[in-house]
């Protein structure tokens, strides 16, 4: 597994709103090391058995914390992520709709601090056995040897479910998030996973938007040896209209399907046409 | 969200990079007078916001007022790449020395702002890119760095751009980031970037919002909004924001300002069949603007109820502490009603719109 393990300490920024109490209640009862809660103003109260703190620094100064996992809403989001980088080495920014130049003065601070960011506007990550820093469901994931990385929620789920259901299971499940600008992106993980003991294969899911499904291609082709299946979503996607997410928007031939397509099987990626064949590539190539 | 050439130009000017002399028009009788006006050859430019117009047809050189006319003819009311024109800007038609690019764009890949800049510059700047990509320059900036002075000049000398222009353009260029960063775009480009004699000027302007921040982006919303027909909206460049429920009232109105010394600052028409809640809008509109020094909202109702202008106006002020004083004509459908509801809240209103405007004029003097 990478980047979420048993060493890893979490605290929940933005504890007391509708999204971050529920989802902390579920990371919880999925036996994650979540440790403290900050909401400015609430320190001292309580959620359940955990403590609220007004600061990342207040809880440090209690708990022995390295992560985060930030549900704190967009207008605030930026401050809440610097909050975390200054201090922690890993940050999970569940938040949608962060103005991009937020996001790109985030991911750049978080460079110079060498934090890790997953996110923004991403389900999380789960490695089963271990926990989950996330929303996702966690009935459809199992423990097992296939590490999984995609740039959109349900669909990932669609995926895990078919991998566990065929009899696997997952290493770590990362969603690298929507929107244009993202922390870690897919050559990060995919090196991440090439490097963990515990992942045999991997399963990169794309969508149209942007180049990042490109310089996978490229990534793979020089430094990685494990076997990639891939699927990309949006094959009859019309160009310029943006479709849900802000990153998948058709601008230009590179961001077409098509184009990730060729690029990933030209790396000796298998590429699947529909997410139903992934778990079936992923038997024969292990 | 993308950003029409005209509200563009304005944040552009505001920013300190010159525009060409020019002027929004909506019928071709108006488009020949801006161009008389102007004094000399003109541009037409359809305001639309799907790329490629030139090409398509959308701009239309024009040497003299009668030339101006038959022109704005033919692209008023036109379907250019299934966009009806509805507007053009009436332009000076510059004198060009050389032609210049300039764009900062969001780079998803390397997750940073972009600026791409080239001494070829004009329509064809995509067979630049393609067939001789050495000669537009990339530079990348650090989302968290204070963008320098220096930094506009290294890009303008690594451009290849004379000795007497490096600093200007150097300029340029920090002023076309500021305006990347303030309105939070992920697209801010000028092609072409004009050399004349004169200076500098940016001869195009395309600018394109991230729609996440729009939120904190509301008075360009609102700029953008009204010109997607909810309002007839145009700004002037007097101090006197006047507001009326159709066009000819509002035109009126504007004219009985200037009668009495007055200058508009906008003309904003709010249609007929006005809500409470457009009535705000349209308030909230001119009240942001910080050009307008007293407000003349001049209402006949017809379709547009009193009443519910009567409400509106007590919305806005209820909800702001601004102190831009809002002179009330009010009269027409449910002209009783609406004056009891101001009445009883202490807001005085007039019955005519001369005296409506006359007063407008003599607060806004009080102000200065």
């Amino acid at each position: 597994m990478i980047i979420l393990d048993k060493n890893t300490r979490c605290v929940v920024q933005g504890i007391t709103g509708k999204q971050g109490s529920f989802h902390t209640e579920q990371m919880l009862n999925y036996h994650t090391k979540i440790v403290a809660g900050t909401s400015p103003g609430k320190g001292g109260q309580n959620i359940g058995e955990l403590p609220i703190y007004n600061s990342i620094e207040e809880a440090k100064e209690e708990h022995d914390i390295n992560a985060s996992i930030i549900f704190v809403p967009a207008p605030f989001a930026k401050d809440a992520a610097f909050e975390a980088i200054s201090q922690l080495d890993l940050a999970v920014i569940i938040t949608e709709h962060i103005p991009v130049h937020d996001t790109m003065e985030i991911v750049e601070y978080a460079k110079r601090e060498k934090t890790t960011i997953i996110g923004p506007n991403t389900p999380g990550i789960i490695s089963p056995g271990v926990g989950k820093l996330g929303i996702m469901p966690t009935h459809i994931f199992n423990e097992g040897n296939v590490g999984i990385v995609s740039r959109s929620g349900t669909l990932t789920y669609e995926v895990a479910n078919q991998v566990t259901d065929s009899g696997m299971g997952q290493s770590t499940c990362i969603g690298i998030g929507g929107d244009p600008v993202v922390g870690l992106d897919f050559a990060d993980v995919l090196q991440r996973f090439e490097d963990d003991d515990n992942t045999a294969a991997m399963v990169m899911i794309g969508e149209i938007g942007g180049n990042a499904e490109e310089i996978a291609a490229k990534f793979i082709n020089k430094n990685i040896t494990k076997p990639v299946v891939a699927y990309i979503a949006g094959v009859t996607a019309p160009p310029g209209k943006r479709m849900g997410h802000a990153g998948a928007i058709i601008e230009g031939n590179s961001s077409t399907a098509a184009s990730k397509i060729e690029a990933l099987e030209d790396s000796g990626v298998y590429v699947a046409e529909r997410p139903s064949e992934i778990a079936d590539l992923i038997w024969e190539l292990i | 969200m993308k950003i029409h050439e005209y509200i563009a130009k304005d944040i552009f000017k505001e920013e300190g990079i010159s525009i060409p002399k020019s002027k929004l028009a909506v019928s071709p009788e108006e488009a020949k007078m801006v161009s008389s006006e102007i004094g000399k050859p003109v541009v037409i430019k359809s305001q639309i916001l799907v790329g490629g117009r030139g090409k398509a047809g959308g701009i239309k050189f024009a040497d003299n007022p009668d030339e101006v006319y038959t022109k704005a003819n033919e692209i008023l009311g036109s379907t250019l790449k299934d966009e009806r024109v509805e507007m053009v800007l009436v332009e000076e038609k510059l004198d060009i020395i050389s032609e210049y690019y300039l764009s900062i764009v969001l780079d998803r890949s390397a997750k940073k702002p972009l600026i791409m800049a080239s001494m070829s510059g004009g329509i064809d700047i995509e067979d630049v890119a393609q067939n001789n990509p050495e000669k537009i320059i990339k530079y990348y900036l650090n989302p968290l760095d204070e963008f320098l002075p220096y930094h506009g000049r290294e890009i303008a000398i690594k451009m290849g751009v004379p000795n007497s222009l490096i600093t200007k353009l150097g300029a340029v260029v920090c002023k076309l980031f500021n305006v990347f960063q303030k309105y939070d775009a992920t697209v801010a480009e000028i092609n072409p970037l004009v050399v004349t004699v004169n200076g500098i000027i940016a001869a195009d302007a395309k600018l394109e919002i991230d729609d996440d921040a729009l939120y904190r982006q509301k008075s360009l919303v609102e700029l953008e909004k009204v010109n997607k027909g909810e309002f007839a909206y145009v700004k002037l460049d007097g101090d006197i924001a006047v507001i009326g429920n159709g066009a000819g009232l509002t035109l009126s109105g504007m004219d009985m300002l200037k009668l009495y010394g007055g200058k508009p600052a906008t003309f904003l028409d709010i249609g007929g069949g006005s809500s409470q809640e457009n009535i705000v809008k349209a308030l909230n509109i001119v009240i942001s603007d910080p050009d307008v020094k007293t407000v003349f909202l001049n209402v006949l109702g017809g379709i547009t109820r009193a009443d519910d202008v009567a409400r509106g106006v007590l919305d806005v002020l209820d909800a702001t502490k601004h102190k831009v004083p809002i002179v009330i004509r009010l009269t027409g459908t449910n002209e009783e009603e609406g004056q009891r509801i101001l009445k009883e809240a202490g807001v005085s209103y007039e019955t005519s719109m001369e005296a409506a405007a006359k007063k407008a004029v003599e607060l806004c003097k009080d102000i200065i």
